[in-house]
């Protein structure tokens, strides 16, 4: 049995209940007392935790349930210096059509590319007959986030205005380490502004911590709670340009965050693990974690994504393996 | 957004529309939409063989019972008879005793470093056959295999390993510079964790010089009886080690036995005082590992996240089947509602159901009699008028189950903040002060164990030093090693097992 868990009720009373976190973003003291207020995290039980979840077995119907949501909620991704129209072209072919020989392979969720790249994703998404799939833009500086604000700013400005339909900002690590947590608050509001479209629509906005440089999980609580506050529609966990990225314990904690931003405030914010994720195996255990911390509202697209670039092939091979009883290997695949 | 459509492939018109051809791959067929359903995935059975009946191991040998009576083992998830195990009586009892008498002069006279061979033997064979032990004590016992894989197998390896270690350095261990083996050890064994116990109780009396007569529990037979078969396959000389099965008349007859030197036993307060009785004014060494109430103090700034895993850990880790589970939660008034809440949440999540199931999280318990206590005192808790609350959870059909159950509104002066109830049964109670909290913590008949969860380093060196209690965990709850001794104050018995402390149990010291 695994009954349906008990979650407060929320909608309404929301934006009151924001409204009156106010206080806590009045000044860097008060937020530095928040969000030092928060329950501290006992490192060994919460990667006891995320192991154990890690040990759940998942197998035929399940698998091939999980196999299909995780294709969907990836943000298929490529972030090189060496980005051409035409990398980004293929890599939207392939978001459109993860397997060309199985037609029933559910598309990704988004396509995540430098902004200077989101117009060229916008027209080959269009182009591939998959309107529907996001193109996730990584702005603000990324990923070093070192960077003016009004450069910040410009950079999120051009990747809307190309047609991104998420941005994917940096936080600046310098700042939160040093506890200038205002200036963090700060950057997130104006950048969730300037996400905002003309015709009164906006951009997602998902915020990066770059959780392997704020080291301390205590660290990526406070991040989280700080993001929400400033109006994050998704928080992630990192770039995939350092040495430490997702890890299941982070990503547990970030969950755990949410679950308890939307039991305080009423708000309901999305998780996106991202970096070193490859496996289907790995995919399934954070699958399972979403689902047993949080439930299924948590667990679509909407609410979930997986920063990934070569995780789909694995899962596409899982697939095949489990339709067909065989493995097949890495040129029945597209290397797109 | 993503379309949600793009998830469902259980539909029969294609997704893309501009596809025609037809589709013929349909993997997630049967995974109902939007529900992230497990799929059952049951360890197989077929990596055990339970012969259809089983004789004592006595002299290395398999042999029926004096009586010729038996008995029938069941497992309690199903109710379906597994094997039939022989009856012991006095008899069985003598000539077990006999022969690990016979056994002992020869075992006691090698040198420590040969008996620590026939240990790590012993702890390697463990750790082969492991996923044929855990699937055995599973069916058995009726825990769930993710416990008993993840849990008791490697225990049991670890605390012949460790044992195996001293066996050579006795004369370090700080009981003088050539402490002597007693004899004859007859070990009376519960059910809760039939290897682990075995383990708990074989390794530090085989690596010491004694050798032993073994009564597992009359629900829980098998593992032991697999463990007879190890100990062949060890090469272990004949009489080392001898298993009795049967009730309790096997166990007293074991524990009265005039040629038995030590006796330890691990179970219930209540057969532990006739046990003190009987073996009162002999020379027998005595140690004995009885009940629990033990206290989980949450104070207002634990982690709350960790303290919830602790507290589930705590009192459903083998369907609360633990002497020392935390079936007291004592949580500051300041956070109790948001601790309840948390706690709730998670009890919500936790599967209970067929424990050879991996995903499994609660099993079965483990007899009806065991069934009935549980069920008696939750109604006791209700009377008295403590709010009882379970998640909603289907239970299978056949076998004997108990959901995982909450109290809230309980006082000190409640049977159920008391008495030892044995299963997923947690009491919740308050305090307000750390000085109140180590008042009700210790305001019990027994002392085995207690948790702390907080932040502050110095209330944890505090609280643990006011604490009248044997094991103190700290942000953390129900962890074992084979170096922690192990062991209770007032009626949760005396003497410790594990570590050095539980060599001392077997030496003439």
């Amino acid at each position: 049995m695994l009954p349906k868990p008990v979650v407060p009720a929320y909608g309404s009373e929301a934006p009151e209940r924001l409204a009156s976190m106010a206080d806590v973003t009045a000044s860097d003291a008060a937020l530095r007392r928040f969000l030092h207020g928060l329950p501290g995290v006992d490192a060994v039980g919460l990667q006891a935790r995320a192991a154990a979840l890690g040990t759940r077995s998942i197998k035929t119907t399940a698998k091939a349930y999980a196999i299909d949501l995780a294709i969907s909620m990836i943000d298929l991704t490529t972030l090189e210096g060496a980005d051409t129209p035409g990398k980004v072209r293929a890599l939207c072919a392939k978001g459109a059509r993860p397997d060309p020989l199985d037609r029933t392979v559910p598309r990704v969720a988004a396509i995540c590319v430098y902004p200077d790249m989101a117009a060229t994703a916008k027209a080959a998404l269009r182009e591939a007959g998959a309107p529907e799939i996001n193109v996730a833009s990584v702005a603000t500086a990324f990923p070093a986030g070192r960077a003016a604000l009004p450069v910040k700013l410009a950079d999120t400005r051009d990747a809307v205005a190309a047609g991104a339909d998420e941005i994917d900002m940096v936080i600046d690590r310098g700042a939160f380490l040093s506890g200038r947590y205002l200036q963090v608050f700060e950057e997130i509001r104006r950048v969730k502004e300037v996400c905002r479209r003309d015709d009164g629509t906006a951009a997602h906005l998902k915020v990066i911590f770059e959780t392997g440089e704020l080291q301390t999980y205590d660290n990526v609580r406070r991040a989280s709670w700080l993001a929400m506050l400033a109006g994050a529609d998704f928080i992630k966990t990192s770039t995939g340009k350092v040495a430490v990225n997702a890890t299941p314990p982070v990503t547990l904690l970030m969950l755990e965050a949410v679950r308890d931003f939307r039991a305080a405030v009423g708000v309901q914010v999305g998780v996106k693990p991202a970096g070193g994720i490859r496996t289907t195996k790995d995919a399934v255990k954070y699958l399972v974690m979403v689902n047993e911390t949080l439930g299924e509202e948590w667990l679509t697209a909407d609410w979930f994504r997986f920063g990934a670039s070569s995780l789909l092939n694995d899962l596409l091979m899982q697939r095949q393996k489990l339709s067909t009883g065989r493995y097949s290997g890495p040129d029945y695949v597209t290397v797109d | 957004m993503t379309d949600p459509q793009t998830l469902d492939t259980s539909q029969d018109t294609p997704q893309h529309p501009e596809d025609t051809q037809p589709v013929d791959k349909q993997p997630a067929q049967q995974a109902p939409r939007g529900a992230f359903a497990y799929a059952p995935a049951p360890e197989s059975r077929s990596v055990v063989a339970i012969a259809p009946s089983y004789g004592h191991f006595i002299d290395g040998e398999f042999r029926e019972a004096a009586g010729g009576k038996v008995f029938t083992t069941v497992s309690p998830s199903t109710e379906e008879v597994l094997s039939e195990v022989a009856l012991g009586g006095p008899e069985d009892v003598d000539a077990a005793v006999a022969a690990a008498r016979r056994a002992f002069g020869p075992w006691s006279a090698l040198p420590g470093a040969e008996r620590a061979k026939y240990l790590f033997r012993i702890a390697r064979i463990i750790q082969e056959r492991s996923r044929e032990l855990a699937v055995l004590e599973s069916l058995d016992n009726g825990k769930p295999i993710r416990e008993s894989r993840d849990t008791d197998l490697p225990l049991a390896a670890a605390h012949f390993f460790y044992y195996a270690g001293w066996a050579d350095k006795l004369a370090y261990a700080g009981y003088g510079a050539d402490p002597k083996p007693l004899g004859v050890a007859g070990q009376v064994i519960p059910w809760n964790f039939p290897l682990l116990m075995l383990a708990w109780k074989i390794a530090p009396a085989l690596a010491t010089g004694n050798t032993v007569v073994l009564k597992p529990a009359e629900t829980t037979p098998l593992s032991a009886l697999f463990f007879a078969d190890i100990c062949r396959q060890a090469g272990l000389p004949r009489g080392v080690v001898n298993i009795v099965t049967g009730d309790g008349a096997a166990g007293a007859a074991l524990v009265a036995h005039p040629d038995v030197r030590k006796v330890a036993f691990t179970g219930s307060t209540g057969v532990g005082k006739a046990i003190a009785r009987t073996v009162a004014g002999t020379d027998k060494k005595l140690t004995l590992e009885l009940g629990g109430k033990a206290a989980n103090i949450v104070y207002d700034d634990a982690p709350v996240d960790q303290a919830v895993e602790g507290i589930v850990n705590g009192i459903f880790f083998n369907q609360g089947h633990v002497c020392c589970a935390g079936s007291r939660l004592l949580v500051q008034e300041s956070v109790a509602e948001e601790v309840l809440d948390a706690l709730k949440r998670r009890m919500a999540t936790l599967r209970v159901g067929d424990p050879l199931d991996k995903n499994t999280d609660v099993g079965a318990i483990n007899s009806p009699e065991q069934l009935a206590r549980i069920r008696e005192l939750a109604d006791a808790g209700e009377r008295e008028g403590a709010e009882r609350w379970s998640p909603s959870c289907e239970l299978p059909a056949s076998g004997y189950w108990f959901a995982p159950t909450l109290f809230t509104g309980v006082t000190q002066a409640h049977r159920i903040a008391r008495e030892e109830i044995f299963g997923p049964v947690l009491s919740v109670l308050t305090f307000r002060t750390p000085a109140e909290a180590v008042e009700k913590a210790n305001n019990t008949p027994y002392g085995l164990s207690a948790g702390i969860w907080t932040e502050k380093g110095s209330r944890i060196l505090w609280t643990a030093e006011k604490l009248r209690a044997g094991v103190v965990w700290a942000n953390t709850f129900n962890k074992f090693d084979p170096a922690s001794p192990f062991g209770g104050y007032k009626e949760s018995g005396y003497g410790r097992e594990g570590g050095r402390h539980g060599l001392e149990a077997y030496l003439d010291v």
